[in-house]
């Protein structure tokens, strides 16, 4: 019959690309925690490249880390009230702000950063300094914080309720402090979420920033694709993982949960 | 405290004039409903006075001795219940009735004291500690009033209060509502556009049409003497009476009515509750429809004029759909207004 | 009554509250984004060529070249990454079986993934010490061919178009179909007449999202495409080793309004962010 057929076929497809998708990558956990990879599992489990990787890209995670977390102190305080802002001006301007704030989610990071070089690669002191990659993360990450939060303040009657503090004495400040952030608390989480889980994963834009002082976590993996062998490779990359998957998952979790509260 | 409105107006950026030059007194304690269908400026007119929206240049607004003109609505010391209640759901029962106090910077242990006070007066107590969306529609009517009540607000401001309930919901609430309001000893201004509401609740009603206030009075004295078509069939639903007037005579297709005085250049209103069916009635006509109401019945006569006259009918036994019945109509129950006076 | 003034309610308006909100992402922007483009755009009219730089992209066979290869694997990558995402994605949200969740966590496992680790993926699948080289002892070294570099872009692309047909799958009225039934449609009419046409605006949106991130995909060219020209290597290339700041920014700037543009064609259809870097 058509129907099992075409089951069967859809079955096989999804499970083709699941061990498409799985495969290498089981194969790159395999390869960091092995003794040696040409010899194969046989020639034992071990930690040592990963500590090997820690020696040598210690400073590589921790920087990316730090960036992630400036990152999501900046997209807080530069996002949130632009979200808030522009929730409660909705127009043409404020649809011609956010489409322009989204540019870098549709422009390669390569552009950007091009573009970046450009303007700022004279002024030395701020080109040599972690800052200017912080910029290159911001730019790409706060898009998707403000339309997290926009998403969930957009749901909510937010005129109203600002209207009903308004008139029980609350001023502007107090407002967005006691209605608009408690409210779009699910907004937040999961927008932080993403840029946290996207800064501590950014190439693009950060390998053409970055400077030999400065390697974060994911300038440090190609660093070690090319220049390493393939069982300290796969150890940080293992690192990597070890480190975003989690995130991932927090992110996408928290995604589900705001897109219900919108609903 | 009293309210005085003058000259106040709100045009659209768009040219729209949602209210025309409006004159409005409201004395201390008085309640006074906005009544009006939708679009006629109430709410305008009610978001004004909260300092919701800014009117026109020239527009005054006086609370006591203080014009507030220019305060913005968290400067201007109001209690507003809102149509869709706008509570907070991030906060309790407790925390939402304690917001205005909170604002104001009381002393923590006063705030929980009002705030307990307040709960027990709007019986709330046992869901103080509720979440907002753990309450029925009523208790959030009620959460609603709490909160706007709590900070002893100079005036209370409500928009279509009762709208977001239930009909059997609405009818028990409304009175409960009247009790409340007079408890509080608050001047209060509410909007609706339900004519029962407006009469149950309020001692003064303001009937709106087309931006502007139209006609003011006691219930009874709008139910009574309406000043224009409007505000007749708006409140309490009178008929036209279509016929031709010839000094204190009315003739109409099925026969002719006493005038109570001379009716030239007037119209002739009635309502429903005033038309009898009485086999001593000098009006004859044909039952065209019988509606059962449970406590009467509604009966639609045609032949009398044009249109279908409507007649309620309290008795056991209403009359049969196509019978023939006579009609009479007190003189002192016809309203006589001026011709042209349409609005 | 004793109502203290708030310390923000003489002096602040709503509306100025607002615009003040407003304003740190206004200067945010227009420093490190409208000012960089501004200047990326001019610095590319100012080579030997001038304006006509953007001319030479068409005239000069390197560039010609580069860009007909890059759109070839962008269009292979986005044809392939529907037909996979399509199957898999219809399969899991109309089946409920033991495992499905599984299924889906490894299938958007990769959204995470930066394309230099992927690069690495690839590189261990097709690799010189591959496992496809070492299961098949023909030296089959793939990775650093464009069938590395269209796989590499496929492994990029099958989450994010499985998570918008899926989505759209979960929207689309089952009973649009049993009506369908029930005026006597086949199961492949059904197919044909209602799914299709129903996932129609998710498969265009997918599809651009896949084409527009192909094209723009440096991580995963960085690693595979020492050899290969595609545009993104080749702005890399122009920019660090030739030094042709003109034709690099040039190039940038016709690779971001392709991408923007498909991606706004993506998102009017779908409604939907999707990111597109990595």
């Amino acid at each position: 019959m058509f129907k099992s057929k075409t089951k069967l076929l859809q079955l096989i497809v999804t499970l083709s690309a699941c061990a498409f998708l799985l495969i290498p990558t089981i194969m790159s956990v395999m390869a960091g925690l092995t003794a040696n990879y040409f010899k194969g599992i046989s020639s034992g489990l071990t930690l040592k490249w990963v500590f090997q990787v820690w020696e040598l890209y210690a400073d590589s995670i921790f920087l990316s880390l730090w960036l992630a977390i400036a990152c999501l102190i900046v997209t807080l305080i530069v996002g949130l009230p632009a979200a808030y802002g522009l929730a409660r001006h909705p127009g043409w301007l404020s649809r011609l702000l956010e489409e322009f704030i989204s540019l870098p989610l549709a422009v390669p990071g390569l552009a950007i950063a091009l573009a970046l070089l450009q303007l700022y690669g004279s002024m030395k002191g701020f080109r040599a300094s972690w800052a200017f990659i912080l910029v290159g993360h911001v730019l790409y990450t706060l898009p998707f914080m403000v339309r997290s939060i926009l998403a969930v303040l957009a749901a909510i009657d937010l005129k109203t309720l600002e209207e009903g503090a308004a008139s029980l004495g609350a001023s502007p400040w107090q407002r967005f402090r006691d209605i608009v952030v408690p409210n779009a608390m699910p907004g937040i989480l999961a927008g932080a979420l993403t840029v946290v889980t996207l800064s501590i994963g950014e190439f693009n834009i950060t390998w053409m920033l970055h400077t030999p002082y400065l390697k974060t976590l994911p300038v440090g993996l190609a660093d070690s694709y090319a220049s390493m062998r393939l069982e300290v490779a796969s150890a940080y990359t293992l690192v990597f993982f070890i480190l975003i998957v989690p995130l991932l998952m927090a992110m996408q979790w928290a995604s589900a949960r705001a897109q219900r509260k919108t609903k | 405290m009293t309210l005085r409105v003058t000259n106040t107006a709100k045009t659209y950026p768009d040219g729209t004039k949602a209210l025309l030059p409006t004159e409005l007194s409201v004395a201390k304690g008085e309640i006074v409903s906005l009544l009006g269908p939708s679009g006629c400026g109430k709410t305008t007119l009610l978001r004004i006075i909260a300092g919701l929206e800014t009117p026109d240049a020239g527009s005054e607004i006086w609370f006591g001795n203080d014009n507030v003109t220019s305060l913005p609505v968290e400067r201007r010391k109001v209690g507003m219940v809102f149509q869709s209640y706008a509570l907070f759901p991030n906060m309790s029962v407790r925390a939402n009735v304690g917001y205005g106090l909170k604002m104001q910077k009381l002393p923590k242990d006063e705030i929980e004291s009002r705030v307990t006070e307040v709960l027990e007066l709007c019986q709330l107590q046992e869901f103080s500690g509720r979440a907002i969306d753990a309450l029925s529609g009523g208790q959030r009517q009620r959460v609603a009033l709490a909160r706007a009540i709590a900070p002893r607000p100079r005036m209370l401001l409500l928009d279509e209060p009762l709208s977001a309930l239930d009909a059997a919901l609405r009818e028990a609430l409304r009175d409960e509502l009247a009790m409340l309001l007079r408890e509080f000893h608050i001047t209060a201004i509410f909007v609706t556009h339900d004519q029962d509401e407006a009469m149950a609740i309020a001692d003064r009603v303001a009937v709106m049409s087309h931006g502007h206030v139209v006609q003011s009075g006691t219930p009874e004295e709008l139910y009574r003497n309406p000043n224009s078509p409007f505000v007749a069939g708006f409140v309490g639903n009178a008929m036209r009476l279509e016929g031709k007037v010839a000094g204190s005579t009315l003739h109409l297709d099925g026969g002719e009515l006493a005038l109570p005085r001379d009716g030239t250049g007037h119209n002739v209103f009635v309502r429903a509750e005033d038309v009898q069916i009485d086999t001593e009635g000098p009006l004859n006509g044909k039952v065209e429809s019988v509606t059962f109401f449970g406590t009467h019945y509604r009966v639609g006569i045609s032949g009398i004029m044009t249109d279908v006259l409507t007649s309620t009918y309290a008795g056991q036994n209403a009359p049969k759909v196509g019978e023939r019945v006579e009609v009479s109509i007190k003189p002192e129950a016809l309203m006589l207004l001026p011709e042209g006076a349409e609005i | 009554m004793g109502v203290r003034p708030s310390p923000y309610g003489h002096t602040m308006t709503n509306r100025t509250f607002v615009l003040a909100c407003l304003t740190p992402l206004f200067i945010f922007s227009l420093a490190f984004l409208a000012l960089p483009l501004v200047r990326l755009f001019l610095e590319s009219g100012s080579g030997e060529a001038g304006w006509a730089i953007y001319l030479d992209i068409l005239r000069r066979p390197r560039y010609l070249n580069t860009l007909v290869l890059t759109v070839l694997v962008s269009l292979a990558t986005t044809f392939a990454a529907l037909a996979i995402s399509t199957t898999a994605g219809m399969f899991l949200s109309r089946n409920r079986f033991r495992g499905r969740g599984t299924l889906l966590s490894v299938l958007t496992l990769p959204l995470a993934f930066p394309g230099v680790v992927i690069g690495f993926l690839i590189i261990l699948l097709g690799g010189r010490q591959g496992l496809v080289n070492q299961l098949t002892p023909g030296h089959v070294v793939f990775a650093y061919s464009v069938i590395g570099l269209f796989l590499g872009y496929l492994y990029f692309s099958i989450p994010r178009v499985l998570l918008t047909v899926m989505a759209a799958a979960e929207k689309l009225d089952p009973a649009l179909e049993e009506a369908a039934r029930t005026m006597g449609a086949s199961p492949y009419r059904v197919v044909v007449d209602v799914i299709v046409p129903g996932l129609m605006p998710a498969l265009i949106a997918s599809g651009a999202i896949a084409f527009a991130t192909a094209m723009g995909a440096f991580g995963t060219a960085f690693t595979l495409a020492t050899n290969i020209d595609v545009i993104p290597m080749v702005i890399y290339t122009e920019f660090t080793l030739s030094a042709n700041i003109a034709m690099a920014s040039a190039l940038s700037i016709v690779l971001g309004i392709v991408t923007w543009a498909l991606l706004l064609i993506a998102r009017s259809l779908s409604g939907s962010t999707v990111a597109a870097g990595g």
